[in-house]
């Protein structure tokens, strides 16, 4: 089926059959790669996308219930005033090991400032509980959160 | 800034004299618009007309920092700024970028990137300073001595000009073998801990390309239904529900029996085709036993005489010794198996070039692997075989077997194509915690005898596991007089000073596939000196710090050991937990590194126990980059806990268990509320620090637990959630 996908602020026809995980429409037909696969039930985290401003599990979001939705991925981010906050915080912690889960890490995060801009450590662990990280870079991203916080209230 | 990878550059050629051109590709493969041409100066250093450097890396970049940290040692010895330089991986080639450790073999493990590379990588970065400075010197008709590259410019003799103008000259130049390295005292990049990961900006942005980001023309996406015992093999399979699905191309057995590899047009497709696949497995040869089998074996071999004595001890001298001790502690402990889980599913993509190379992408943590299984697979000599390395998204040792298996994999699956549309293999999350290769499971039972002034008489100490080693293509690099030294490092090699101590081991047969896992040995051997170290000491009355100490010599490798203890300790504010915790402490050698955890945690057994916090010591020598060596730290610690709290994997009839992270729960941001890490300054050469923060971390919280709880009983079989800690 044809379906109508806004994805980082432009209109996509996308040609993909009911049930067909977002995730795989932003990697495979739209070719943007920044969106990961680590787990596709929902459990990692590393496919986070937003959707209306929200963050969801992009492997566990099908394609027929975003019609219409505003999809916003990691390649979005630099817009974004948060979203260049919490890039701002990472890259000045040097929170990223391999990588791979920090899409998924930075767009999770995104939604909490944008939610709650001042999260407490505790918050923070709550709300990004989710995320998985194997290479166990938390310190890191509760630290680099609490840094873009402050970024933000400057 | 700019993050290369081998995607932007290959090597054209290879001039005789080191001198070879390296000329700058597109993403696409098409050349760049000429002006563009690199200078290689030497096989790690690459100048662009426009200065910029580039450091070719021979390892693999997963997260521990060795594209940064190779990088670094150039951009010290050349002189230029961490902005002034990017980093490219090298292509496959053992000749020149080989693993100093490994012989002639290209990889990266044990914790060894910067180790075998520090004096190679400064003198690359040495001599291509040495050569834009002879290019300068004779341009300028001046003493090569009075000239320096500052910030990327050369300087001295009153002139200063980029060192971008003398690229082309020095590129004609002999590469010196011997340069001048500079002196510890001139350092501002090595040991700088302002230095900046350079893989951060792409790693925030999503532009970073792992393998799994590979997108070429025309790619299919093949998945692959494995046998669910080890040893199955395919008798039978039934494609027609997988025909149904959109974008299923065709199913084909791979020739080794062992799976059926599913095309489709995408992932999502191939993912669908490949679960609606039927496939009747001929079970006869396969693996059948369950876990609590292969527990039994290892447990009996244990109480056995061991069939290597690896420390050639007299052991009926040690057992009588213990035996006779005013005091005996005695405990036997179990490690289950273990998935690596690296965040990025295993894959690789393959393709065939118009010229008939054979062409790999690929987060290659040995790309020699590969290499070699391709020749035989497609026949072809190596020079027609290209490894791309990508970023890789973690290992923890699973991107390198022995046998190469996910890139047979997709060697075989290209093979059965007409070779048209490259092949892109992907693993999903259930593939690869059920994939095999394991950290193998392990039994200890030790013995330790005290005299009535609680002073160590004997130590009687008996492994059994599975070997890692044996049976695979390192056996004779690792295996000596029938002694796996993987499964026992860590305690035939401990810097204690242990009175009679005895050591066997025995093997017990592979149930399922293993292999290195992140600290390898260590991850059980640690865990065992230093929960009964702490158990000696609670029985001699005497504090389990001291308690070490006294087997811990003045000097050497057990200074340094003592050293980390010490400074440990003393950060941590040892003996004076905040009111309602408790702390413990270990510490342990492994890759040539030295660390020591404390572990502080609080509550009970009932409402959960919470890990404040964990204080880390470490020695590496020389840091090259301090805030990797902390990150590193950090994670290890992460990978160590993670998994004694809570992870095993299981098999029941030969077929693992477990599938995906709802049962193999990785460690979560809740789980540790802080880690603070300090530095041993030294200028030894610098050591691992991949694995090192591993082995001591589980045992240290193991201590903590028996102080909290008074017991140590639960801790005896990992992981802990499965004896009976509960975790808040
Ligand atoms: S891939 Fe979506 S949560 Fe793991
Ligand atoms: S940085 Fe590697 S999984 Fe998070």
């Amino acid at each position: 089926m044809s379906i109508t996908l806004k994805l980082n602020g432009k209109t996509h026809e996308v040609d993909a059959e009911p049930g067909t995980p977002l995730l795989w429409v932003i990697r495979d037909e739209l070719k943007l790669t920044g969106t990961k696969f680590g787990c596709g039930v929902a459990s990692c985290g590393a496919c986070t996308v937003h959707l209306n401003g929200e963050p969801v599990r992009s492997c566990q979001t099908f394609i027929e219930d975003v019609e219409d939705a505003e999809v916003t991925t990691i390649e979005k981010m630099e817009e974004d005033k948060v979203g260049a906050a919490v890039q701002q915080a990472w890259m000045e912690l040097d929170v990223v090991q391999c990588g791979y889960c920090q899409s998924g890490q930075i767009m999770n995060a995104v939604g909490l400032l944008k939610e709650n801009a001042k999260p407490s450590a505790e918050e923070i662990d709550e709300a990004m509980y989710g995320n998985a990280c194997r290479c166990a870079t938390y310190q890191r991203i509760r630290a680099g959160v609490q840094r873009a916080a402050e970024i933000l209230e400057a | 800034m700019t993050i290369n990878t081998s995607r932007r550059g290959f090597l054209q050629g290879a001039a005789a004299s080191g001198a070879a051109l390296y000329i700058g590709a597109t993403a696409n493969g098409a050349m760049a618009a000429s002006g563009s041409a690199d200078a290689m100066l030497n096989n790690f250093v690459k100048i662009g007309a426009d200065g910029r450097a580039i450091a070719i890396c021979k390892h693999v970049e997963f997260g521990q920092g060795s594209a940064t940290g190779l990088t670094t040692l150039i951009a010290e010895e050349l002189g230029v700024t961490m902005e002034q330089i990017d980093y490219e991986f090298a292509p496959s080639n053992p000749a020149i970028y080989n693993n100093l450790l490994f012989g002639p073999f290209q990889g990266t493990g044990g914790s060894t990137a910067i180790a075998n590379s520090f004096p190679q990588y400064r003198n690359a970065g040495a001599a291509a300073r040495e050569m834009l400075i002879s290019a300068a010197a004779k341009e300028w008709g001046v003493e090569a001595s009075a000239l320096d590259i500052v910030e990327g410019m050369v300087t001295g003799a009153g002139k200063s000009a980029p060192m971008g103008e003398f690229v082309a000259a020095a590129a004609e130049m002999e590469v010196p073998a011997e340069p001048r390295l500079r002196d510890a005292s001139e350092w501002k990049l090595i040991g700088n801990a302002q230095t900046r990961r350079l893989d951060s900006p792409a790693k925030v942005n999503g532009t970073a390309m792992f393998a799994m980001d590979v997108q070429l023309d025309n790619q299919m996406v093949v998945m692959v239904r494995r046998t669910p015992q080890r040893g199955g093999t395919v008798v039978s399979f039934d494609d027609s529900a997988s025909k149904e699905v959109k974008g299923f191309i065709m199913a084909q057995a791979l020739p080794t029996g062992h799976g059926v590899a599913v095309y489709a047009e995408n992932t999502w497709a191939a993912m669908q085709a490949r679960n609606a696949l039927e496939v009747e497995w001929d079970l006869s040869a396969a693996e059948t036993r369950s876990s609590a089998e292969i527990k039994d074996e290892i447990m009996a071999a244990l109480n056995t005489e061991p069939t290597y004595n690896v420390n050639k001890a007299d052991r009926a001298a040690v057992k009588s010794s213990v035996d006779g001790a005013a005091q005996v502690i005695e405990k036997t402990f179990y490690f289950p198996l273990l998935a690596h889980a690296p965040m990025e599913p295993l894959n690789c993509t393959i393709e065939q070039t118009a010229d008939g190379d054979i062409v790999l992408h690929d987060g290659a943590q040995m790309p020699t692997g590969p290499h070699m299984a391709y020749q035989q697979i497609f026949e072809l000599p190596a020079e027609k075989i290209q490894i791309k390395s990508m970023l890789a998204g973690g290992s923890f040792g699973r991107r390198a077997t022995p046998d190469a298996d996910y890139q047979v994999e997709a060697g075989l699956a290209f093979i059965m194509t007409d070779r048209s549309r490259p092949v892109k293999l992907v693993w999903d999350r259930e593939d690869d915690i059920r994939g095999g290769y394991y950290r193998p499971a392990a039994g200890h039972k030790v013995r330790v005898g005290l005299d009535e002034n609680g002073t160590i008489v004997g130590w009687d100490h008996q492994v059994a596991g599975q070997s890692i080693m044996k049976g695979t293509a390192f056996e004779s690099f690792a295996v000596h007089d029938g002694i796996d030294h993987s499964t026992v490092e860590g305690i035939a090699d401990s810097p204690y000073t242990i009175p009679g101590q005895a050591l066997g081991l025995t093997d017990t047969e592979k149930a399922t596939s293993v292999l290195w896992w992140r600290s390898v040995g260590h991850t059980h051997t640690a865990y065992v000196m230093e929960v009964m170290m702490d158990l000696a000491a609670k029985a001699a009355g005497k504090d389990p710090v001291d308690f070490r100490l006294d087997y811990l010599a003045a000097e050497g490798d057990a200074a340094r050991k003592a050293g980390v203890l010490k400074l440990a300790a003393e950060k941590a504010g040892w003996g004076n937990p905040a009111a309602g915790r408790a702390q413990g402490i270990a510490v342990h050698k492994s890759f040539g590194s030295y660390v020591a955890i404390v572990a502080e945690i609080s509550g009970n057994n009932d409402d959960g126990i919470v890990i404040e916090k964990i204080t880390a010591a470490v020695d590496c020598g020389i840091a090259v980059n301090p805030d990797t060596v902390v990150a590193q730290l950090e994670g290890a610690v992460g990978y160590g806990i993670g998994h004694a709290m809570r992870d095993q994997i299981t098999l029941d009839g030969g077929a693992v268990e477990q599938s995906n992270f709802p049962d193999y729960e990785p460690l979560r941001i809740s789980d540790i509320k802080a880690i603070e890490t300090h530095i041993v300054a030294s200028a030894e050469a610098p050591t691992g620090m991949g694995e090192p923060g591993t082995p001591p971390s589980a045992p240290a919280l193991a201590n903590a637990i028996a102080s909290l709880l008074d017991s140590s009983d639960m801790l005896a079989e990992l992981p802990m959630a499965e004896a009976g800690v509960y975790f808040a």
